[in-house]
């Protein structure tokens, strides 16, 4: 015993490299725990606080740029009001509201911080708890998808962008709907891989790769962006395509969070029938 | 810094300066609680639990041996720091470039923790190495300014 204390004062550099070493090993593998995500991510209020002021000095550089796209956005809304769309001349036409629940709630949310050059990146957004935000929404922007809610604060929220090493979303082709799942490379912000499409698809270059109902998180028919290149690996029986995201997310501002409001009836039923047929 | 976009290959970390800046006469152990906390400041604007930190208690930790190897014959003055004014660019080169590397070593391949991406992740390294260098270079004379004029 003696001689263990000596040899651990003698080298007592390396003892304690070590020693905290494993401090931050515990800390790298906890990332997904509650208490790692909960202290040491940019949803902590301190952290977002300082990143709420520059982004705030950012955003007043960037509002042409940001009008435009609002305005875009407004134009197109307005064409979907009814006062564009001529009354039907129907006397017994009655349109029955309840029929429909609706199921995707919007809420408008600003980015104020995000990154694309980690292998996985993160974005911070100035709605929490209090704004109704809850772990697991969806995120997108005018453009396109841009991310998934992992953590929330009262205030803030921190999203795992869509350049993550961990996230792969459901898609697939607008045209003839065979599915595939996006995820990153980590080679450039502008393009994932979307891997999985079947062979008997016609792939072609330009085509449209939008959400599939299979995520369960985006609703179906948002748009991810536009195929770029695809090839074959041999004795591959799938497609690996190169996909340019549309939305463009080292410059992403404005966003919208939405929640999935049957979410949990369908996550239970899934687990319940899961369980069943373990057992 | 994680605002400065130049690609995704070149990744400049420059807090690793501050560690490189540390005078010589500080103790060892502190120097490791003071490689711990800042490490862990970075990862909470970063993101990235656990993993600066261990990248800089590795950074702290070669440091010694660096030191030990790049020393003069007759050790270290009492009143010189470890800058590029003081050691002069050839020590510099061998002490901040090796540290630098080793650093950017360890945590690119720590954050990418696959085998398939081995030599995007090499690139990597080069890159963001020799930027981080540059720019570790050129921030001391900002810092140094008015003591050496």
């Amino acid at each position: 015993m003696r001689n263990l204390i000596a040899f651990l004062i003698k080298h007592n550099f390396i003892v304690l490299f070590l020693l905290l070493q494993v401090i931050a090993f515990w800390l790298m593998v906890n990332r997904n725990g509650y208490q790692g995500s909960h202290v040491l991510n940019t949803s902590n209020a301190a952290v977002a606080g300082a990143y709420q002021t520059a982004a705030n000095t950012k955003e007043y550089f960037a509002l042409k740029n940001e009008n435009d796209i609002l305005a875009n956005e407004n134009a197109m809304l307005r064409n979907l009001l009814k006062s564009n769309y001529a009354a039907i001349p129907l006397k017994s036409y009655t349109l029955k509201d309840t029929l429909y629940m609706q199921q995707y709630t919007y809420t408008s949310a600003k980015v104020v911080n995000t990154s694309v050059n980690k292998r996985r990146n993160y974005l911070t957004l100035n709605v929490g708890k209090n704004q109704g935000i809850e772990k697991d929404m969806a995120i997108i922007s005018p453009e396109g998808i841009v991310g998934i809610v992992v953590d929330v604060s009262a205030n803030y929220s921190s999203a795992m962008s869509l350049l993550h090493k961990d996230v792969s979303v459901n898609c697939q082709l607008k045209k003839d709907n065979n599915y595939g799942s996006i995820s990153w490379d980590g080679s450039s912000y502008e393009y994932c891989l979307l891997t999985d499409i079947p062979t008997h698809s016609r792939i072609k270059k330009g085509d449209t790769v939008i959400t599939s109902e299979l995520s369960g998180i985006f609703p179906q028919g948002l748009i991810v962006g536009t195929i770029e290149s695809f090839e074959r690996k041999q004795n591959d029986p799938f497609y690996t395509a190169k996909v340019k995201l549309s939305s463009n997310l080292k410059k992403v501002n404005h966003v919208y969070v939405i929640k999935n409001k049957f979410k949990n009836e369908r996550d239970s039923l899934e687990t319940k029938t899961q369980t069943q047929l373990d057992n | 810094m994680q605002h400065i976009y130049l690609g995704s290959y070149i990744v400049p970390y420059p807090y690793v300066l501050f560690l490189l800046l540390l005078p010589f006469e500080v103790p060892k152990i502190a120097s490791l609680f003071i490689a711990l906390l800042l490490g862990v400041v970075i990862d909470l604007f970063c993101n990235s639990s656990g993993l600066h930190t261990s990248s800089a208690l590795v950074a702290i930790f070669s440091r010694y041996y660096i030191l030990k190897y790049v020393s003069p014959r007759d050790g270290y003055d009492a009143a010189v720091q470890p800058n590029v004014y003081d050691m002069g660019l050839q020590w510099f080169i061998t002490y901040a470039g090796s540290i630098i590397f080793i650093h950017h070593t360890y945590f690119f391949y720590l954050e990418a923790f696959r085998f398939t991406e081995f030599f995007s992740v090499l690139l990597r390294v080069i890159l963001s190495s020799v930027s981080t260098f540059l720019v570790c270079y050129l921030l001391q004379f900002l810092f140094y300014k008015n003591q050496y004029k």
